[in-house]
């Protein structure tokens, strides 16, 4: 792959930072939306999709978003491009609180932070060619202006992501579900962005496809230093790409830490039972490790629990856990936060 | 073809080579191309294999439900309890499905009908097959058994409509549904798919138990290597509408003998230990109208190396002499063990189960 050979336009309105050094930080970050009837359209409550919120982010880094439907990781992500409005909390890139800055200046910010989203069906303009999708946020941004510029920027932008130039002409019909990624990728890194944020980018592709986007992903992030946000539900990719995990349930981090803390010691009852319920392929480790089958379902973010969210589903609930909300610390020098007062690791099997 | 089955039960399903075609605009579509395999009593076969695999298809060829036209179903024969199910009428077969062979489908929300209550649906499928059960009894059977499949407050549960219950619980309410009957055989397609990862364990629990209780052989449909590997008695793998592997479920992991499964499992991110890389397949799964020639799977395939039967002819189900039963679809089977040392160099790990250090 020929990289960046063609970017003689400074297009982003910050210098890249060196690997490790913080590009993102959110703090406290709240969205809630209101809910309304449908025809007096009076407000009957609020939906804490995501509510209060710590992360950070580093250059060339990747952070793995995780928790089941309904917790609140997409709309963080989508947060964090200002492409929903935060309730309260603050969004830093580079140091700068962009929380509240106006869309005119938000502008050229975007271009260093864009998206790449889940369905690659509904994702793609049905219209236009695939070399027309690609050029689009280039024309957006006014950046290549000449069409022989941007021309070759989406050649090598077809390239980069591993499509041959001369699909550029077709339509995303003619393309299968991973091409199709592909192809959301490539548009998604035309402007030479510094952070992704790939919202489930892989689960609806087959599985023999799969491994081919995460390996793209792997090889782009290489290359071109850059930082991902990667929500997911499906804890092995997770585990597979990123350097830090937070676990999200009903709209709280509930853990937090580099991966191998998390997979390997996690210490909250969450977590722990999210962990031990995803099927090993492989049937000689049937029955091996505690299988927590939690009970019940999430309840609804209009009306979370008090205190703890998760105590209504937790075996360690205790009086306390309905009276207080637990932090996000580490209580027991686990070496990782986790927001449980009864932080543990689990108990080996006996 | 006739895979040998050297066990002495008699199985309770036997599918001959099944072949199911829809005619669509753009060509005829192959969507199953000759499967023959067996099921014996109490065992879960598990089918694995991607989007357009024919897995679903061949389930629904089994069971009548392919329309036709645009469908088509042929074959040798489809033996249930010594009927051909081919060759049953359309009446016949009503007495069949949803009473000896029921499903659980992947997306209970579309797979209830929204207006009547869960419980007028379960006492439904009582009734119609046993039109001697009166209202009062097939409502206090229908409460009993969501109460089985672990629905809360089942009695206030039973009058409620599909919209009222979670995923999760619509789950248990259509796993109710299929074991209302005493069913034989169980057909489970993707049943966890659109759910959770703890709502996921908890089905796959409520399964273990009602296949305790009623007996039934079950079919599980997924992509899922690791619901294969949790659940399965024995597996089958399918590739473009055919069976590339058949075996035992440790068997199958322990020893892959054709490319394609070895290659899922070494494509697979996982859990339980870390690869250095992923190994992808290469390629794109095939069109069903113009299946490549010979060996499907050649086209992505790393052991073909060019070698002319890999795309002259189509490999049959065969035995591979690693264990009893085990059979794969492919010419050169007997190279897997070399082109599974060299994955394991490129994965950092023999991705086989068992062979860790």
């Amino acid at each position: 792959m020929s990289s960046r050979t063609t970017a003689p336009h400074a297009m982003g309105i910050h210098q890249r930072l060196p690997l490790g050094e913080e590009l993102l930080r959110v703090e406290g970050l709240k969205v809630h939306f209101p809910v309304r009837s449908t025809i007096l359209r009076r407000q009957l409550g609020v939906v804490q999709a995501v509510d209060g919120i710590d992360l950070s982010l580093a250059a060339g880094e990747t952070l793995g978003v995780v928790g089941e439907s309904g917790c609140g990781k997409t709309t963080t992500g989508q947060a964090i491009l200002r492409l929903i409005e935060p309730t309260a909390g603050k969004i830093f890139f580079h140091g700068r609180d962009i929380t509240r800055v106006g869309r005119r200046e938000l502008r050229p910010l975007r271009r260093e932070m864009q998206i790449v989203l889940q369905d690659p069906f509904s994702s793609l303009d049905p219209r236009m060619t695939v070399r027309s999708i690609i050029a689009e946020p280039l024309l957006v941004h006014e950046v290549y202006d000449k069409p022989r510029d941007r021309r070759r920027r989406v050649d090598e932008l077809l390239e980069l992501v591993g499509l041959q130039r001369e699909l550029g002409s077709r339509f995303p019909h003619e393309f299968s579900g991973g091409q199709r990624q592909r192809i959301g990728i490539a548009r998604a890194l035309a402007l030479n962005p510094q952070l992704l944020v790939l919202d489930e980018p892989i689960s609806s592709l087959d599985v023999s496809i799969q491994a081919q986007i995460v390996n793209l992903l792997e090889e782009l992030q290489q290359e071109l230093s850059l930082a991902y946000l990667l929500i997911a539900h499906d804890l092995a990719v997770v585990k597979h790409i990123c350097d830090r995990v937070a676990v999200m349930y009903l709209g709280k981090i509930v853990e937090k830490g580099a991966r191998d803390e998390i997979y390997e010691s996690p210490t909250h009852p969450y977590t722990q039972a999210l962990l031990s319920a995803v099927p090993t392929p492989d049937p000689m480790k049937r029955g091996e490790g505690r299988r927590i089958v939690l009970e019940g379902d999430v309840p609804s973010p209009q009306d979370p629990p008090s205190g703890c969210r998760f105590r209504t589903r937790c075996w360690k609930a205790e009086a306390i856990c309905a009276e207080e909300l637990p932090a996000l610390i580490d209580r027991e020098n686990h070496g990782h936060p986790s927001a449980c007062f009864f932080p543990d690791l689990l108990a080996p099997e006996r | 073809m006739n895979p040998p089955s050297p066990s002495p039960r008699e199985p309770l399903l036997s599918v001959r080579n099944l072949t199911t075609t829809f005619r669509t605009e753009s060509g005829i579509v192959q969507a199953v191309r000759g499967v023959s395999w067996d099921i014996y009593p109490g065992e879960t076969l598990g089918v694995v294999g991607e989007s357009g695999s024919g897995k679903s298809v061949t389930m629904a060829s089994i069971m009548g439900l392919v329309p036709v036209p645009p469908g088509k179903v042929t074959g040798d024969t489809v033996l249930f309890r010594g009927r051909d199910l081919l060759t049953l009428r359309n009446r016949e077969m009503r007495t069949i499905r949803g009473r000896e062979i029921t499903m659980i489908f992947q997306d209970p929300m579309t797979s209830f009908n929204p207006v009547r209550t869960i419980g007028h649906q379960i006492s439904e499928a009582i009734r119609v097959h046993d039109s001697q059960v009166s209202r009062k009894a097939a409502r206090a059977r229908s409460i009993e058994l969501l109460s089985l499949v672990g629905v809360p407050s089942p009695a206030t549960r039973y009058s409620q409509f599909p919209h009222e219950y979670s995923g999760g619980m619509r789950q248990r309410a259509m796993i109710a549904m299929a074991i209302a009957n005493q069913p034989k055989l169980i057909i489970a397609d993707e049943p966890t798919t659109a759910l959770d990862v703890t709502i996921q364990a908890q089905i796959l629990d409520v399964l273990r138990l009602i296949q305790e209780e009623t007996d039934a052989a079950t079919i599980l449909i997924t992509h899922d290597l690791g619901l294969i590997a949790e659940m399965s008695d024995r597996v089958l793998v399918m590739y473009a509408g055919k069976v590339v592997e058949s075996a035992d479920v440790f068997s199958l992991f322990q020893n892959p003998r054709h490319p394609y499964t070895l290659g899922l499992l070494a494509s697979l991110p996982r859990i339980d230990t870390r690869l250095d890389s992923l190994l992808s397949i290469p390629g794109t799964p095939p069109s069903l109208t113009s299946p490549p020639p010979g060996c499907a799977f050649h086209p992505r395939c790393d052991l073909t190396r060019g070698r002319t039967p890999c795309h002259s002819e189509i490999p049959e189900l065969m035995p591979t002499g690693s264990e009893e039963g085990h059979l794969a679809a492919c010419h050169f089977w007997h190279e897997m063990e070399e082109v599974a040392q060299v994955v394991s160099d490129k994965v950092g790990l023999d991705v086989r189960s068992g062979t860790e250090s």
